[in-house]
Parts: structure tokens; sequence; C-alpha cells
């Protein structure tokens, strides 16, 4: 029945799928900067540029060069980028895993503060938790979160000395770990290196909590408001009624049943999470995707930032996917109607 | 005293933080208005001798790199931040109510083609997809409102669709079809004003993120250049500074930002509980 | 000695709007192996009353006064701790719209078998075992089957044999059945009622039936107690209830009540509406819908007449 959801979602999933390409390719065509005059040299002549442009198919219809782009796509062809002088693909892949382990680690920290605190404001309305968690769901979405990312710095390595300087995934004096997974953690783990592993959980730590308190408003406030609404539900008052331990009521009755629409939201929660990685990724010098995509900005170096978007959307209907697939795991309305 | 009048004192004597909120409004605005003339130094004028003082009485948030007043500068800073999420926001409303509207009341092919178009927006991470618009239509201050407008415009949409649903089958839309009236004129002047004041609420909360999102596409180049001041592309230039200790540069136009959501965020639920008191969380 | 008695129980929710005084000198008993039946008009406390002796309340409710004595136990002081214990085990309640009064995304055999193994002290593979056995003495068909599905995936009815199967899992020995009947259908509501007397006989456990339903209470009841407005305002057996009532209130709750040979043009409802609970009542909350009303009743301690001989119980001055 699993597999039959899975089936299903991914099925539902193309039309984003044709969406996210058919708008990054126009996005790519209206992009500045003649890809043709590039190749051509600063001293081709104009007829040289145009030859160029026939042999790239930029003169054809905007159909086919469609039908180019989707071939191109296909066989994992994104481009050339001016600054590194490797080809796009390469260079997003080589950078997609320090992204990828930042943003979850910004999650997992948030999901770790987010549900407690959601539970306890809503299992004792009114308290100074329930409070806190109000004060949190509203300040947390004001911040910005490049400025918080430098106030951490400020605090934590400039003034107390904690953390080691925003300079990317390791320190200078650490080796990355041999690649397993792409990510330092896991694979410092997984080769033994402790040293390695520490360092780049020190490295992480600063922009991991930057996102985090970034995300950790809209996941309590989620959190808090359908636990009141499942701990006001019948079945909760007949599990109550049923004398089950204070634990089971609460977790397996409430919280589970409540989790439903906090996993809806991390769709939402995603959407943000991707785009503040960004800006904290500039704020460490992280070098992932993002990064990538600014340095080539500033350079109005355009092939790398079409893959970048194009990697950043499909990135996002894929968690969308995991997400669909978590929910229907939890809900067997989902999963048994499918 | 009549009712409405009422019912928003009741509101703001429960909750008096949604009256500092809308003093906050008012207070952005007045700086957005009279910024220039309230500012002691020219926001744009460098002065080397004096570059990376910390406040003092002269200064009172210190200067930057260029010795140019910070205090001026943030306060300067407040017309354009406030005019870049102004615009995207009204424009959202302007493309996303409409669409909505038509979407909740038509249904059928034109809510599945409208759906088609909210849900591609929304198939992107939406930070990315306004840096993608702004580095396809060009980098300028006009282009970001452009990219915040579109990205926002399906929480409007969504919304519009959801509430006037919601109402097609209400009776004073029956009444008002009875006596004659056509869709359009039903649309504009029934189902209109009775979704007007859930979508103020999301206007409110709206505009922080507008100007949040503006200042993060300043913050990584896009946008505004400098020597233009505004909040995100002035904690971008402090950014530099922070690791050697010196946090004026980016620590007051962060704050002025941070505020200015704020009050836009606490301006929106305190709405929402002059709307709907049921509606708190 | 009776299995629980209610004795002055008063209670109040307290909101926002004000304090709401929901039961005032509630007492009640039950005798062991005995159907009571509660019955009153929606809002008249039945539910908060049932609520209030699982010690399952509102967290805005508060026991102002009185005792709630379950087999001399006091739920409501030094017992308190134990009615964690008792809670499913020895007493359990089920509920109106059986549907979503069960975990929705669990599945039913699993929820039975959390009960069983909360209370029975058996492994989980023994609690999955008795769970099946529970559903089939619920008369369910293909128990075995139908202990894996989710409540969505069952009937109303169904789902009320399952409720029934949750609470009867611990052989309790006080079952309070809260509107069980409500939202199902007509056939459906006699089989679940047969099936909850049927259990009940067997095991000589006791029931209280809150119910709306006069009509219902009267075909399923020893005795009946009636509330209005968070007082009980009679209680007799079911037979002197019917032949001779002695409250105003009864009298027209019976005049409402449909029965053979009445037609439904001669019922009348009882006029008025339920008192605003909140602020000052007069002592007898019913003298403003009372047609018999006096000024005495107004105010002073309510007037008790019992009738010794057959225990029936009257809080009216100017009893019929």
């Amino acid at each position: 029945m699993i597999a039959h959801l899975i089936l299903r979602r991914l099925l539902g999933a193309i039309p984003s799928l044709v969406a996210v390409v058919v708008v990054t390719f126009l996005l790519t065509r209206a992009l500045p900067g003649d890809p043709a005059a590039y190749f051509a040299g600063p001293a081709a002549t104009p007829q040289a540029i145009e030859e160029i442009r026939h042999k790239l198919g930029l003169d054809k219809s905007l159909p086919l060069q469609f039908v180019d782009y989707l071939g191109d796509l296909a066989r994992g062809e994104f481009g050339q980028s001016l600054t590194t002088g490797q080809p796009v693909a390469q260079d997003i892949l080589a950078r997609l895993p320090a992204s990828v382990e930042l943003t979850l680690a910004g999650l997992i920290l948030a999901l770790i503060v987010a549900l407690p605190l959601g539970v306890a404001a809503a299992t004792r309305p009114g308290s100074w938790i329930d409070h806190l968690a109000r004060v949190v769901s509203t300040a947390g979405v004001s911040l910005p979160v490049f400025f918080t990312g430098l106030l951490l710095v400020y605090v934590f390595y400039y003034l107390l000395g904690w953390a080691p300087a925003p300079m990317g995934r390791l320190d200078l004096f650490t080796s990355a770990p041999r690649t397993i997974t792409g990510f330092f953690l896991i694979d410092s783990l997984l080769t033994g290196e402790f040293a390695t592993f520490r360092a780049a959980a020190a490295q992480l730590t600063l922009p991991a909590l930057t996102l985090a308190l970034f995300s950790v408003a809209p996941l309590a406030r989620m959190t808090r408001a359908s636990m009141l609404g499942v701990l006001s539900s019948d079945f909760v008052r007949t599990a109550r009624a049923n004398g089950l331990s204070r634990g089971t009521v609460l977790v397996t009755y409430a919280l589970r049943n409540a989790l439903l629409p906090v996993v809806t939201t991390l769709g939402m929660v995603f959407s943000f999470l991707l785009g503040a990685n960004v800006l904290v990724e500039k704020v460490f010098s992280w070098p992932g995707i993002g990064s990538y995509a600014i340095e080539a900005l500033v350079a109005s170096d355009y092939a790398p930032v079409q893959g970048f978007i194009l990697t950043m959307a499909v990135l996002y209907v894929t968690l969308n996917l995991l997400i669909d697939v978590l929910y229907g795991l939890i809900d067997p309305r989902v999963r048994i109607e499918a | 005293m009549n009712p409405t009048l009422r019912h928003i004192r009741h509101v703001l004597s429960e909750n008096p933080v949604t009256g500092l909120a809308f003093a906050g409004f008012a207070a952005i605005l007045l700086l957005a208005l009279f910024g220039p003339l309230i500012a002691p130094y020219d926001p744009l004028a460098s002065n080397t001798d004096q570059a990376l003082r910390a406040p003092c009485w002269e200064y009172w948030f210190g200067t930057d790199h260029l010795g140019r007043d910070i205090f001026s500068r943030v306060i300067v800073a407040t017309r354009l931040d406030v005019q870049i999420s102004l615009a995207a926001v009204a424009l959202s409303f302007a493309l996303g109510a409409p669409l909505g509207i038509c979407a909740g009341w038509y249904g059928g092919r034109t809510d599945r083609m409208i759906g088609r178009v909210v849900d591609t927006i929304m198939a992107f991470p939406l930070f990315v997809l306004a840096m993608g618009i702004v580095a396809a239509l060009g980098n300028s201050v006009v282009n970001i409102v452009y990219a915040t407008a579109i990205i926002n415009m399906p929480f409007y949409a969504r919304m519009a669709r959801a509430e006037t649903n919601a109402r097609r089958e209400a009776g004073f839309v029956e009444a008002a079809r009875l006596s004659g009236n056509g869709d359009a004129r039903i649309l504009a002047a029934h189902i209109f004003p009775n979704i007007l004041p859930p979508m103020m609420v999301q206007v409110s909360l709206n505009l922080g993120y507008a100007i949040l999102n503006a200042a993060g596409l300043s913050f990584i180049g896009l946008g505004v250049r400098p020597p233009t001041p505004e909040w995100g592309i002035m904690v971008a230039e402090g950014s530099a500074y922070i690791v050697s200790g010196e946090w004026c540069v980016a620590l007051f136009p962060g704050l002025a930002l941070m505020l200015a959501v704020f009050c836009f965020n606490l301006l929106g639920d305190g709405l929402r509980d002059i709307i709907d008191p049921r509606r708190r969380t | 000695m009776n299995l629980l008695e209610i004795e002055r129980l008063s209670l109040e929710f307290r909101t926002r709007g004000g304090t709401v005084r929901a039961l005032e000198d509630v007492s009640l008993a039950v005798g062991k192996g005995e159907t009571l039946g509660v019955v009153g008009e929606s809002g008249s406390g039945k539910s908060v009353l049932s609520f209030a002796v699982m010690g399952i309340s509102d967290a805005a409710a508060t026991v102002t006064n009185g005792a709630v004595r379950f087999e001399g136990l006091d739920l409501l002081g030094d017992g308190r701790s134990a009615l964690d214990e008792l809670r499913g085990a020895e007493m359990s309640m089920i509920f109106q719209n059986p549907r979503v009064a069960l975990n929705p995304i669990r599945m039913v055999g699993k929820q039975i078998a959390d009960v069983l193994s909360r209370h029975a002290g058996v492994t989980r593979d023994q609690a999955k075992t008795r769970a099946v056995e529970m559903l089939a003495k619920v008369r369910i068909p293909d128990p075995e089957r139908r202990a894996r599905a989710y409540p969505f995936e069952m009937s109303g009815g169904m789902c009320q044999r399952v409720m029934i199967a949750l609470a009867l899992a611990c052989s309790p020995k006080l079952l309070i059945a809260d509107e069980p009947t409500t939202g199902l259908d007509v056939t459906t509501q006699a089989a679940i009622m047969d099936l909850i007397g049927d259990l009940a006989r067997e095991s000589r456990m006791s029931t209280i039936l809150i119910t709306h339903d006069l009509a219902l209470a009267a075909e399923r009841c020893d005795r009946i107690a009636v509330m209005h407005a968070g007082h009980v305002v009679e209680v007799a057996t079911t037979a002197e209830l019917f032949a001779h009532p002695r409250h105003p209130y009864t009298a027209k709750l019976i005049a409402t009540t449909p029965r053979p040979g009445v037609g439904l043009a001669e019922l009348e409802p009882v006029p008025g509406a339920l008192p605003d609970l909140r602020g000052d009542l007069p002592s007898c909350r019913y003298s403003a819908r009372c047609e018999r009303r006096q000024e005495e009743c107004a105010d002073g301690p309510l007037a008790r007449l019992i009738d010794p001989t057959n225990a029936h119980l009257v809080a009216c001055r100017r009893p019929l």
C-alpha cells in the first residue's frame, strides 16, 4: 500500500516538475548575457557570433529551443560556469551536500525545539511557557535570517570565542573526510575521524542555529494550535476516560494526530528554509549551492544561476513528495484511500 | 459609541500590544515620509576621518567604513524599504485578489487554470524564485518589487478563492442576484467588500515578509545598489566588520529591519483579533 | 452499600464571561447491577456530572463542594490518586458520536489493547488476543480482520460497538453511557442498547444511562433521575416516575415524550428555555418556567419531599 501511495505521489509531482522546467527555461531565455557572444570570445566579429549562435541553436524558435533544453537537461548538461571554468552540473553536485546538510541540520534543530515547546504551550494554556511560545512565534518570523546569523557570529565568535570563525564547513587545519555521502558529519563518523567530526560540528552549529531560530516559529505555532485542537477532541477524552497513562494520551493519541497539520506546514517551512539557506551560506561563507549562485550572480555568470534555480526547485518538489509520503505513513486515511 | 469602535477598544484593552503595533506602524510611516528632514547628516556624505566610530554624542549609531552617519542612513532608508514593500504588497493584492475571486466564484476550468498558475509559483522555494526573477528581469529596485509581488501573489489568490467560495451561496449574494445584479457587480460590490477584512490581515502580515524578502535580495547584491541607504544592503556592508568586532554598522539597520517586520506582524495579529476574536492562536 | 454515591456535588466553570454554576447540590446513588437513567434537556448538566464522576472534567471546571464515592472511596478527596487506576478498569464510559470518539489513526484492535495493557497486567501479545475476543463479544463479525481496521473504515454502529468493547475490556463495575445512541440510525440504536443491557446483566455491572430521550430511559432503566439546569429535580423508579410524576418539570417532560395512544399533535414542548447559569439564580432554577410558581419558590432552601416507601425524591415546594 505504501508503494502504491509513493507511486501515486510521484505521478502527482510530475505537473510540478513540468511547471518548474518550463519556468526555469523561460527565466533562462530572459536572463541577460549572450552565450554566443561569450563563446565567440571578446575579439569575435558579429558574423562569427552569428555562426556560433546558429551552432548553439539559439536562432531557432522558442519551442524548438525548449526541446533542445529538455535534451540538455536529460543529459545532465547545465552549461559551463565562467567563474570556476567547470561544468555547472559538476559544480552543483559537488556543493549540494553542503547545502543539504546545513538545511537538514537547521530543520532537525528547529523540530527538537519547536515540538516540545508547542506541546508544552498547548498542555498549559496561559502559563509562562505558553507566553514564551507566543513571543517566539511572533518574534521568530520577524527575524531577518542574515541579521540573526551576524548577531550570533558577533556574540559567539567575537565576544565569547566559543564558535570558530564563520569560514565554511571546516577550519583551515582540518581536511575533509573521504566522501561517502558528502555530509561531513556522517562521513567523518563512518571513517572514524572523530576530530574531523568535532570540527565539522563546530562549524555547522552557528549556521544551523540561525536557520533553526527562523523556522522554530511557524513549527511551534502550528504544533501549539493543532495540539490545542486535538487535546479537546472527543478521542482524547475517550483515552482519558479509559485511564490511559498521561504519556500514552499525550504522545500516542494526541501528538501523533497533532503532527498531521505540522507535517503539512513542513512544506512551507522548507520553502522558507531553502531561501534562508542562501542568505545563511553567504553570512557563513558556506560552500553550498547558494553561495555558488550568489558569486555567479555578482559576476553576471548566468549558467550557474539557472542550474541553481532548477536544482533548488527540483529539491523542493522532492521534499514535498517526501512530506506527502510521510503524511501517508502517519495517516491511514490517506494511505488506504490511495 | 458605535459597536465596532467598542469592539476595537475591547480588543485593544485585552491586548495592549496591538495598540503598540499601531503606534509603531504610525511611527514607521512618519519616518518614511519625513525621514530625510529628521536625519542629522547627509546619508551619502562620506568622511573617512570619522570611519567606523562607535556610537557617541555626535553619531548616535556610530559611523560606517566610509564615515557616513549610520543613524541618518537608517532613518533615510525607511522610505525606500517601506516603498518597496508597500508597492509589492499592493501589486500582489491587485493581482491575487481578482484571480482568487474569479477562481472561487466561477470554479471549474477557470479555477483549475488559476490554480495551475498559483501551484507553479508555489513549486519553487519562494526566495529562490525571487532571485531568479530579479536575475532575469535585470538588477533594479523596480524588479525587486515585481519579484516580491509575484512570490506573494499565491497567498492572496488562495485566500480570496477560499473566502469567495465560502460566500458563494450566502444569503446576501443570493439577494443581490435576485435583484438583477450581474456577476461583475456582485463580485465587486458584494463579495469583494466582504472578503476585504480577512485579506487586510494577510496584507499586514505580508508587509513584514515583503520587507524581509527585499532586504534579503539586496543583502546578496540584487536590486538596491550602494551607496543607496537601504537596511538589507547596510547589513551586508556591516557584515564584513562583524568578525573584527565593529558591530554597529550591521546592528542598527538590522534592528530597524527587525522592528519594522515585528511591528507589521503584531499589527497583523492584532487586526486578526479585531476581525475575528475566535481565530486567536 | 451502593456502588456509587454522589453527595451534594457542586461544580463551577470559571470562564471569561463569568462563573457558570453548572452543578449544584447534586445527590445520586447507583446500586450494584442497577441501571440508572439520567434525563434532561441538553445543557442540564448530565454530561458535566458524568465527566466529574470520571474525573475528566474540563480544566476550567472546579468542584466547589460535595463528594463522589466509588465503593466507599472518595474520588475527590483521598481516593483522587486511585482514580487513574479506576478509570477504564473499574468504571468506564462510552460517548456519543462514536466515529469521532475513537482515535482516527490507530487500529481499533490496538486501541482496545492499549486499555488492556494499561490495566489488565497482560503483555502486548496477550492484549492483542484479548482485544479480538472483546470485538467478538460485542458481536462484531470477523473480529480478527476488524481489529486491524481504522474507525473511518467502519459504520457508526460498528464504532459504537468498538467503544463498548473498549469500555468493557477490563470488566468494569460501572459503565456510564453518555447518549450512546445519538447519531446512529434507529435499528442500530436498539441493537446497541440490547448489547449494553445484555453485557451489563451478564456481569452484574451497574450502568448510568445519560440521555435526553425519556422514552429510551423508560425502556431500559430501573430508576430515573431528572435533571434541570444543574439540579436533580426528581428521582424515582421508572414505573413510579411515569405513574406519579411529582415535579412540574418531569410532568412537562413526560408530556413531550411520544408514546402509544397519544398523537404527535398533542405533544407540547416544555415552555421557556434553560436559565443562564451565570450570576444570581433563584433557589429553584425551574421557577421562571413553572406554571405553579409562587413567591416562596425564588428563595430559601429547596424543599426535598421524600416518600420513604419507594425512595421517591422531589426538589419542589409545590409538588404535584
